[in-house]
Protein backbone atom coordinates (compact mmCIF):
# COMPACT_ATOMS: atom_id res chain seq x y z
CA UNK A 1 0.00 0.00 0.00
CA UNK A 2 1.50 3.35 -0.89
CA UNK A 3 1.07 6.78 1.17
CA UNK A 4 -1.66 8.86 -0.13
CA UNK A 5 -1.77 12.23 -1.18
CA UNK A 6 -5.01 14.46 -1.79
CA UNK A 7 -4.56 17.08 -4.53
CA UNK A 8 -7.65 19.45 -5.25
CA UNK A 9 -7.65 22.82 -7.45
CA UNK A 10 -10.50 25.40 -7.49
CA UNK A 11 -10.76 28.48 -9.66
CA UNK A 12 -12.01 31.49 -7.54
CA UNK A 13 -12.58 35.09 -8.92
CA UNK A 14 -11.53 37.17 -6.00
CA UNK A 15 -7.33 37.94 -5.74
CA UNK A 16 -5.13 35.93 -3.98
CA UNK A 17 -5.33 38.35 -1.01
CA UNK A 18 -9.20 37.84 -0.43
CA UNK A 19 -8.55 34.07 -0.83
CA UNK A 20 -5.68 34.47 2.01
CA UNK A 21 -7.96 36.42 4.39
CA UNK A 22 -10.40 33.37 3.89
CA UNK A 23 -8.16 30.98 4.74
CA UNK A 24 -6.78 32.43 8.05
CA UNK A 25 -8.98 34.33 9.66
CA UNK A 26 -11.76 32.86 11.79
CA UNK A 27 -14.13 36.12 11.22
CA UNK A 28 -14.13 34.49 7.90
CA UNK A 29 -13.81 30.46 7.86
CA UNK A 30 -17.29 30.87 10.38
CA UNK A 31 -18.80 31.94 7.50
CA UNK A 32 -18.68 29.44 5.24
CA UNK A 33 -16.32 26.66 6.81
CA UNK A 34 -19.43 25.66 8.31
CA UNK A 35 -19.54 27.14 11.28
CA UNK A 36 -15.77 26.71 11.86
CA UNK A 37 -13.11 29.12 13.55
CA UNK A 38 -9.79 28.37 11.72
CA UNK A 39 -7.04 30.86 12.82
CA UNK A 40 -3.73 30.50 10.84
CA UNK A 41 -2.52 34.06 9.79
CA UNK A 42 0.51 33.04 12.45
CA UNK A 43 4.14 33.01 11.73
CA UNK A 44 6.06 29.33 10.99
CA UNK A 45 6.12 28.18 14.40
CA UNK A 46 3.20 29.46 15.54
CA UNK A 47 -0.53 27.56 15.69
CA UNK A 48 -3.07 26.91 13.33
CA UNK A 49 -6.05 26.65 15.77
CA UNK A 50 -9.85 25.41 14.85
CA UNK A 51 -12.57 25.75 17.04
CA UNK A 52 -15.87 23.80 16.50
CA UNK A 53 -19.26 25.63 16.14
CA UNK A 54 -19.74 24.68 19.46
CA UNK A 55 -16.62 26.41 20.50
CA UNK A 56 -14.60 23.30 21.40
CA UNK A 57 -10.88 23.53 19.75
CA UNK A 58 -10.34 20.48 17.09
CA UNK A 59 -7.10 21.48 15.90
CA UNK A 60 -3.78 23.11 17.21
CA UNK A 61 -1.42 22.27 14.62
CA UNK A 62 2.30 23.96 13.77
CA UNK A 63 2.23 26.24 10.90
CA UNK A 64 4.94 25.01 8.72
CA UNK A 65 5.27 28.06 6.26
CA UNK A 66 3.33 31.17 5.94
CA UNK A 67 3.95 33.39 3.03
CA UNK A 68 1.39 35.85 2.18
CA UNK A 69 -0.92 35.55 -0.27
CA UNK A 70 1.62 33.18 -2.01
CA UNK A 71 1.58 29.89 0.05
CA UNK A 72 0.85 28.39 3.66
CA UNK A 73 1.39 25.17 4.82
CA UNK A 74 0.57 23.69 8.24
CA UNK A 75 0.24 20.30 10.09
CA UNK A 76 -3.10 18.36 10.46
CA UNK A 77 -3.98 16.20 13.75
CA UNK A 78 -7.88 16.78 14.55
CA UNK A 79 -8.04 16.07 18.57
CA UNK A 80 -10.69 13.93 18.24
CA UNK A 81 -10.37 11.13 20.71
CA UNK A 82 -9.98 8.27 17.73
CA UNK A 83 -7.83 10.84 15.04
CA UNK A 84 -5.10 11.03 17.65
CA UNK A 85 -3.31 8.23 17.60
CA UNK A 86 -2.52 8.89 13.47
CA UNK A 87 0.81 11.24 13.27
CA UNK A 88 0.41 14.80 12.19
CA UNK A 89 -0.66 15.08 8.37
CA UNK A 90 0.19 18.20 6.13
CA UNK A 91 -2.00 20.93 4.48
CA UNK A 92 -0.51 22.94 1.86
CA UNK A 93 -2.14 25.86 -0.17
CA UNK A 94 -0.66 27.60 -3.22
CA UNK A 95 -2.29 31.11 -4.22
CA UNK A 96 -1.36 31.88 -7.73
CA UNK A 97 -2.93 35.28 -9.35
CA UNK A 98 -4.91 35.15 -12.54
CA UNK A 99 -6.53 38.42 -13.99
CA UNK A 100 -7.49 39.58 -10.24
CA UNK A 101 -8.51 36.07 -9.55
CA UNK A 102 -6.78 32.66 -8.37
CA UNK A 103 -5.96 29.56 -8.75
CA UNK A 104 -5.90 28.12 -5.58
CA UNK A 105 -4.40 24.29 -4.61
CA UNK A 106 -4.29 22.26 -1.96
CA UNK A 107 -2.02 19.17 -1.41
CA UNK A 108 -2.64 17.07 1.70
CA UNK A 109 -0.66 14.78 2.06
CA UNK A 110 2.15 12.91 4.74
CA UNK A 111 -0.19 10.55 5.68
CA UNK A 112 0.38 6.96 7.22
CA UNK A 113 -0.63 4.38 5.41
CA UNK A 114 -3.71 3.47 5.52
CA UNK A 115 -5.14 6.47 7.10
CA UNK A 116 -8.64 6.83 8.37
CA UNK A 117 -8.24 10.96 8.49
CA UNK A 118 -7.36 10.67 4.32
CA UNK A 119 -10.89 9.32 3.41
CA UNK A 120 -12.54 11.88 5.35
CA UNK A 121 -10.82 15.04 4.34
CA UNK A 122 -11.44 13.79 0.79
CA UNK A 123 -14.39 14.30 1.03
CA UNK A 124 -14.32 17.40 3.31
CA UNK A 125 -11.81 19.65 1.39
CA UNK A 126 -14.46 19.55 -1.70
CA UNK A 127 -16.91 20.64 0.14
CA UNK A 128 -15.54 23.39 2.20
CA UNK A 129 -13.95 25.06 -0.83
CA UNK A 130 -16.62 24.98 -2.65
CA UNK A 131 -18.21 26.95 -0.09
CA UNK A 132 -15.54 29.30 0.11
CA UNK A 133 -15.71 30.02 -3.43
CA UNK A 134 -18.93 30.88 -3.02
CA UNK A 135 -18.91 32.81 -0.15
CA UNK A 136 -16.01 35.04 -2.13
CA UNK A 137 -17.89 35.20 -5.31
CA UNK A 138 -21.78 35.45 -3.99
CA UNK A 139 -20.78 36.45 -0.24
CA UNK A 140 -22.62 33.53 1.16
CA UNK A 141 -21.10 29.67 1.77
CA UNK A 142 -23.15 26.68 1.12
CA UNK A 143 -25.03 24.82 3.49
CA UNK A 144 -24.45 21.14 1.95
CA UNK A 145 -26.18 18.42 3.90
CA UNK A 146 -23.73 16.60 5.94
CA UNK A 147 -22.37 13.94 4.23
CA UNK A 148 -21.80 10.62 5.95
CA UNK A 149 -18.36 11.06 7.73
CA UNK A 150 -18.23 14.87 7.47
CA UNK A 151 -21.48 14.81 9.67
CA UNK A 152 -20.10 12.34 11.95
CA UNK A 153 -17.28 14.45 12.47
CA UNK A 154 -18.99 17.92 13.23
CA UNK A 155 -21.49 15.50 15.97
CA UNK A 156 -18.20 14.83 17.41
CA UNK A 157 -16.50 17.54 17.32
CA UNK A 158 -19.28 19.59 18.55
CA UNK A 159 -19.85 17.10 21.54
CA UNK B 1 -21.75 0.25 -27.02
CA UNK B 2 -19.41 0.25 -25.10
CA UNK B 3 -18.49 -2.32 -22.44
CA UNK B 4 -18.89 -0.01 -19.28
CA UNK B 5 -17.07 -2.27 -17.05
CA UNK B 6 -13.77 -2.17 -18.69
CA UNK B 7 -13.51 1.56 -17.79
CA UNK B 8 -11.54 2.75 -14.14
CA UNK B 9 -12.22 6.56 -13.08
CA UNK B 10 -8.60 7.85 -13.74
CA UNK B 11 -9.84 11.24 -12.24
CA UNK B 12 -12.62 12.61 -10.15
CA UNK B 13 -13.48 15.97 -9.73
CA UNK B 14 -16.28 17.05 -7.06
CA UNK B 15 -17.35 20.62 -6.63
CA UNK B 16 -20.55 21.84 -4.76
CA UNK B 17 -23.52 23.96 -6.42
CA UNK B 18 -25.96 26.40 -5.04
CA UNK B 19 -28.11 25.85 -8.21
CA UNK B 20 -31.09 23.15 -8.59
CA UNK B 21 -30.09 19.44 -10.28
CA UNK B 22 -32.08 20.72 -13.25
CA UNK B 23 -30.16 23.73 -13.64
CA UNK B 24 -26.71 21.80 -13.24
CA UNK B 25 -28.03 19.10 -15.86
CA UNK B 26 -28.79 22.35 -18.31
CA UNK B 27 -25.30 23.70 -17.74
CA UNK B 28 -24.00 20.43 -19.06
CA UNK B 29 -26.22 20.16 -21.64
CA UNK B 30 -27.12 23.35 -23.02
CA UNK B 31 -24.31 24.71 -25.61
CA UNK B 32 -25.07 28.25 -24.81
CA UNK B 33 -24.23 27.23 -21.41
CA UNK B 34 -20.95 25.04 -21.69
CA UNK B 35 -20.11 28.22 -24.42
CA UNK B 36 -19.54 30.15 -21.61
CA UNK B 37 -17.20 27.77 -19.39
CA UNK B 38 -15.90 25.02 -21.34
CA UNK B 39 -13.38 26.84 -23.36
CA UNK B 40 -15.89 28.53 -25.61
CA UNK B 41 -17.06 24.81 -26.75
CA UNK B 42 -20.86 23.87 -27.48
CA UNK B 43 -21.88 20.95 -27.19
CA UNK B 44 -24.28 18.94 -29.51
CA UNK B 45 -26.00 15.69 -27.99
CA UNK B 46 -28.60 13.58 -29.04
CA UNK B 47 -30.70 13.22 -25.97
CA UNK B 48 -30.53 9.42 -25.22
CA UNK B 49 -28.92 6.54 -24.92
CA UNK B 50 -26.52 5.73 -28.18
CA UNK B 51 -27.49 9.53 -29.52
CA UNK B 52 -23.80 10.96 -30.94
CA UNK B 53 -22.38 13.61 -28.60
CA UNK B 54 -19.82 16.55 -29.89
CA UNK B 55 -17.76 19.16 -28.68
CA UNK B 56 -17.63 22.03 -31.00
CA UNK B 57 -15.34 24.56 -31.32
CA UNK B 58 -16.67 28.60 -31.46
CA UNK B 59 -15.54 28.21 -35.29
CA UNK B 60 -18.08 24.76 -35.62
CA UNK B 61 -15.13 22.36 -35.99
CA UNK B 62 -15.42 19.03 -34.47
CA UNK B 63 -12.92 18.89 -31.23
CA UNK B 64 -14.75 15.52 -29.20
CA UNK B 65 -16.82 13.16 -30.53
CA UNK B 66 -17.97 10.24 -28.95
CA UNK B 67 -21.24 8.54 -28.11
CA UNK B 68 -23.92 8.79 -25.43
CA UNK B 69 -23.57 5.91 -23.19
CA UNK B 70 -25.83 7.27 -19.92
CA UNK B 71 -28.69 9.76 -20.62
CA UNK B 72 -30.96 10.30 -16.89
CA UNK B 73 -31.86 14.01 -16.74
CA UNK B 74 -31.40 15.42 -13.90
CA UNK B 75 -29.52 12.70 -12.44
CA UNK B 76 -26.52 11.43 -14.60
CA UNK B 77 -24.84 11.68 -18.05
CA UNK B 78 -22.50 10.00 -19.48
CA UNK B 79 -20.48 9.59 -22.67
CA UNK B 80 -17.24 8.67 -24.59
CA UNK B 81 -14.62 10.87 -25.89
CA UNK B 82 -12.42 10.88 -28.19
CA UNK B 83 -10.28 14.10 -28.76
CA UNK B 84 -10.16 14.08 -32.72
CA UNK B 85 -9.22 17.95 -32.36
CA UNK B 86 -5.56 17.66 -31.91
CA UNK B 87 -3.23 15.80 -33.15
CA UNK B 88 -2.00 12.43 -32.59
CA UNK B 89 -5.03 12.56 -29.59
CA UNK B 90 -8.13 11.24 -32.40
CA UNK B 91 -5.99 7.81 -32.46
CA UNK B 92 -6.13 6.95 -28.67
CA UNK B 93 -8.67 4.74 -27.15
CA UNK B 94 -11.71 6.58 -26.45
CA UNK B 95 -12.46 7.30 -22.66
CA UNK B 96 -15.47 7.63 -20.66
CA UNK B 97 -16.84 11.33 -19.28
CA UNK B 98 -19.24 11.14 -16.66
CA UNK B 99 -21.34 12.99 -14.36
CA UNK B 100 -23.03 12.73 -11.53
CA UNK B 101 -25.43 14.70 -9.73
CA UNK B 102 -27.06 14.50 -6.57
CA UNK B 103 -28.71 16.98 -4.12
CA UNK B 104 -26.84 18.05 -1.00
CA UNK B 105 -28.81 20.11 1.32
CA UNK B 106 -29.50 23.15 -0.74
CA UNK B 107 -26.60 22.04 -2.79
CA UNK B 108 -26.19 20.24 -5.69
CA UNK B 109 -23.26 17.67 -5.41
CA UNK B 110 -21.41 17.41 -8.99
CA UNK B 111 -18.92 14.67 -9.28
CA UNK B 112 -16.88 14.36 -12.78
CA UNK B 113 -15.10 10.94 -13.38
CA UNK B 114 -12.88 10.36 -16.62
CA UNK B 115 -12.43 7.04 -17.41
CA UNK B 116 -10.33 4.50 -19.13
CA UNK B 117 -9.95 1.22 -20.45
CA UNK B 118 -6.49 0.91 -20.00
CA UNK B 119 -3.70 1.86 -18.14
CA UNK B 120 -3.26 5.52 -19.14
CA UNK B 121 0.40 6.85 -18.49
CA UNK B 122 0.12 9.74 -15.71
CA UNK B 123 1.32 12.53 -18.11
CA UNK B 124 -1.41 11.56 -20.41
CA UNK B 125 -3.92 12.46 -17.54
CA UNK B 126 -2.13 15.76 -16.39
CA UNK B 127 -4.10 16.94 -18.96
CA UNK B 128 -7.83 16.55 -17.81
CA UNK B 129 -6.00 17.01 -14.66
CA UNK B 130 -5.70 20.38 -15.13
CA UNK B 131 -8.44 21.05 -17.14
CA UNK B 132 -11.31 19.70 -15.40
CA UNK B 133 -10.87 22.29 -12.15
CA UNK B 134 -10.80 25.04 -14.45
CA UNK B 135 -13.99 24.00 -16.49
CA UNK B 136 -15.96 22.70 -13.46
CA UNK B 137 -15.09 26.50 -11.40
CA UNK B 138 -16.10 27.91 -14.36
CA UNK B 139 -19.67 26.12 -14.26
CA UNK B 140 -19.90 26.72 -10.83
CA UNK B 141 -19.62 30.68 -11.31
CA UNK B 142 -21.65 30.84 -14.27
CA UNK B 143 -24.95 29.41 -12.01
CA UNK B 144 -24.06 31.12 -9.02
CA UNK B 145 -22.68 34.59 -10.10
CA UNK B 146 -23.62 34.74 -14.22
CA UNK B 147 -20.11 35.02 -15.27
CA UNK B 148 -17.21 32.33 -15.96
CA UNK B 149 -14.12 32.38 -13.81
CA UNK B 150 -11.07 33.36 -16.35
CA UNK B 151 -8.86 30.77 -17.34
CA UNK B 152 -5.36 29.97 -19.26
CA UNK B 153 -5.67 29.14 -22.43
CA UNK B 154 -2.96 26.92 -23.09
CA UNK B 155 -2.41 23.48 -24.62
CA UNK B 156 -1.31 20.98 -23.65
CA UNK B 157 1.52 20.23 -21.61
CA UNK B 158 4.81 19.08 -23.83
CA UNK B 159 5.23 16.04 -21.46
CA UNK B 160 1.64 14.94 -22.97
CA UNK B 161 2.22 15.43 -26.11
CA UNK B 162 5.34 13.06 -25.80
CA UNK B 163 3.53 10.22 -23.57
CA UNK B 164 0.45 10.37 -26.32
CA UNK B 165 2.98 9.69 -29.14
CA UNK B 166 4.94 7.04 -27.40
CA UNK B 167 1.18 5.50 -26.38
CA UNK B 168 0.68 5.49 -30.28
CA UNK B 169 3.82 3.82 -31.12
CA UNK B 170 3.78 1.34 -29.03
CA UNK B 171 -0.12 0.67 -28.76
CA UNK B 172 -0.04 0.57 -25.38
CA UNK B 173 -3.21 -0.19 -24.98
CA UNK B 174 -3.83 -3.74 -26.68
CA UNK B 175 -0.88 -4.68 -23.91
CA UNK B 176 -4.03 -4.62 -21.06
CA UNK B 177 -6.49 -6.25 -23.58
Amino acid sequence: MSKPSFVYVIYIAAPPEKVWQALTDPEMTEKYWFGFRVAAAGKPGDYMTARSPAGKEVHRDVILESDPPRRLSYAWQPLYDEMRSERPSRVTFELEPFKEQTKLTIVHDEFDEGSKIFGLISKGWPAVLSSMKSFLEIGRGLQPSWEGEVAKRAAEAAR
Amino acid sequence: MIDKAKFKPKTVYVIYITATPKEVWRALTDPAFTKQYFFGFAIDVEPKIGGAFRLLTPDGRVHVRGEVVDWEPPRRFASTWTVEGMKDFAELPECLVSYDIEPSGEAVKLTMMESHSWEVPEAILSGGRSGWPAILSSLKSVLETGKPVAMKMEGPPPDMIKAVQKALMEKAWLKDR
